[in-house]
């Protein structure tokens, strides 16, 4: 593999790219025109312009992408996170015009990313899920029967949504009634297919998941847990690896059902299955991942692996680099913070130009950016600035080393989120390390009440 | 006359009223997407919508006008 065309856009791009200038990889990028000052362009050996801002006319458009790619002889495209990392249209195409996806096989995209479709193939493999419906539900009579058979509170989701989007937690009848019409539009509108589900709502679950990763010569192995209960707007904000909030004996079941997860689809690559552990230590599959997601460098520094190069060698045909999974071990606790350009307080974007970016000290910080001072964060996408992750012996040390860090991180121009992480992590509930998904929005709460109080 | 102004840039993801439709201040009258999220764009009037300047789909910046409200 000698030249990769990266599929993608910010820090994910600029991370891909510095794993493949590592391993002596030409790289490609291809941006938008709201883009074409960002570090990841300026960092790729060549670029190319797709076309205007909004991603439809630029980092979605599959067919132009391809044939830049197929133009400049890139051995290989590596599609990062979100945008057509799991359209599996997107890597028949690719392998069409006789290059490599850099991920799992399309078949294993389509069959994961169909929520329902995932749930029942995952029953098959003996691996537990969240009880709910195994059919889309296309009248509210169905939902409401369903409803009463499952039990309130439920989720009502897209079956192929996904980044918290498309779903609704209804207590009641009346709410599911009130949610069901507008979930069903945004899942159309979001994802082109409003086929919804009903799950039953875990009450206090926490948002385990694991990394797994398979190969070409049917080896699969995992790479530990990380924890995502730290969540606004069922996005995660803050993850870590190890979960500080489970039992060895659940650890140990979630890794062997993650594991019968990938190899009950011959699963090849990276790959995530997110599950849902409960009060009594229950686990349930959530649903699969198939990429590289978000928060994998939390993973990376406990591991010591770097799973893009991962990604490259399984991709290449080659083995996984450690097939024995006794060999993988985990050290430390890594903690990771999605930066946001978003009001700390109401979450709303916030978007703007980086007037000043002066991440201060950062000895023995992981900063995976993917802006420098001067740059615009434009309405077009994702509000992400950057990941902090910081890597110690103990969770405590960790989390004083992110309390000292991100004190003295300086971003003017546009409001982040790192106000709160100062104030949260201080917090009870995140000082324990037993804290479910209900723990921010729990303690927002309580700052509220405080703030009317005085 | 009030105008309805989007609060940050983005795409007009649904219209929530039509014109001559009464609204009490407060109401969405529109949606917009931005960054991944869903902004919704409230009267802080009430009255009859006059005007709506946009449809699903069309991009606006901050500030632009996307409905006019009558008291």
């Amino acid at each position: 593999m000698h030249k990769v065309l990266i599929a993608n856009r910010g820090e994910i791009a600029l991370r891909i790219i510095k794993t493949c200038q590592r391993l002596g990889i030409q790289t490609v990028a291809i941006h938008s025109e709201a883009d074409v000052d960002m570090p990841f362009v300026k960092e790729a050996d060549e670029a190319f312009l797709l076309g205007p801002a909004q991603v439809q006319q630029s980092y979605l458009k599959a067919d132009d992408i391809i044939d830049i790619a197929v133009r400049v002889g890139v051995d290989a495209i590596h599609p990062g996170y979100g945008l057509l990392s799991e359209n599996a249209e997107f890597v028949r195409k690719v392998q069409q015009a006789g290059m490599i996806f850099i991920g799992p096989d399309a078949d294993t995209i389509d069959k994961m990313g169909d929520k329902i479709g995932s749930r029942v193939t995952m029953q098959a493999a003996g691996v537990p899920v969240v009880p709910g419906t195994d059919e889309g539900i296309a009248t509210l009579e169905e939902a409401v029967q369903a409803a009463v058979n499952i039990g309130y509170p439920i989720m009502l989701k897209a079956s192929a949504g996904g980044g918290g989007i498309g779903m609704v937690r209804c207590e009641s009848e009346q709410a599911l009634s009130q949610h069901f019409e507008s979930v069903k539009t945004r899942a159309k509108a979001y994802f082109g297919d409003d086929v919804v589900f009903l799950e039953k709502f875990i009450a206090n679950a926490r948002h385990i998941e694991v990394q797994i990763f398979g190969d070409n010569q049917g080896n699969v192995v995992h790479l530990f847990e990380r924890n995502c209960s730290v969540q606004r707007r069922n996005q995660k904000v803050i993850e870590e690896s190890p979960s500080p909030c489970l039992p060895e004996e659940t650890r140990q079941r979630l890794f062997q059902a993650a594991v019968d997860a990938a190899q009950a689809v011959g699963y090849k690559n990276a790959g995530t299955v997110e599950f849902i552990v409960d009060d009594n230590n229950h686990i349930y599959f959530l649903e699969m991942n198939t990429r590289l997601q978000v928060e994998h460098p939390v993973t990376e520094l406990v591991v010591g692996y770097d799973l893009v190069e991962w990604q490259i060698e399984v991709a290449k045909g080659n083995e996984l680099p450690v097939k024995n999974q006794q060999a993988i071990q985990s050290n430390g606790h890594a903690i990771e913070y999605r930066i946001y350009a978003e009001d700390p307080v109401k979450f709303m974007p916030s978007p703007g130009t980086i007037g000043k970016l002066d991440w201060g000290d950062a000895t023995g910080i992981r900063i995976d950016a993917g802006y420098v001072e001067g740059g615009k964060v434009t309405p077009f996408y994702d509000p992400l600035i950057a990941k902090v992750i910081v890597h110690a012996a103990t969770r405590a040390e960790a989390i004083q080393q992110s309390q000292v860090f991100l004190a003295q991180v300086d971003i003017q121009g546009l409001k982040t989120n790192i106000p709160l992480f100062t104030e949260f992590l201080p917090s009870e509930e995140f000082g324990t390390g037993d804290y479910s998904t209900a723990a921010l929005p729990t303690w927002l709460e309580r700052q509220k009440e405080e703030k009317n109080n005085d | 006359m009030t105008e309805v102004k989007a609060t940050m840039a983005g795409t007009v993801f649904t219209v929530n009223v039509a014109v001559g439709e009464e609204v009490a201040a407060g109401q969405v009258v529109l949606v917009l997407e931005s960054m991944k999220m869903e902004i919704p764009i409230e009267a802080e009037t009430a009255g009859k919508v006059a005007a709506i300047n946009v449809q699903v789909g069309d991009f606006v910046n901050e500030e632009d006008v996307l409905a006019t409200i009558e008291a």
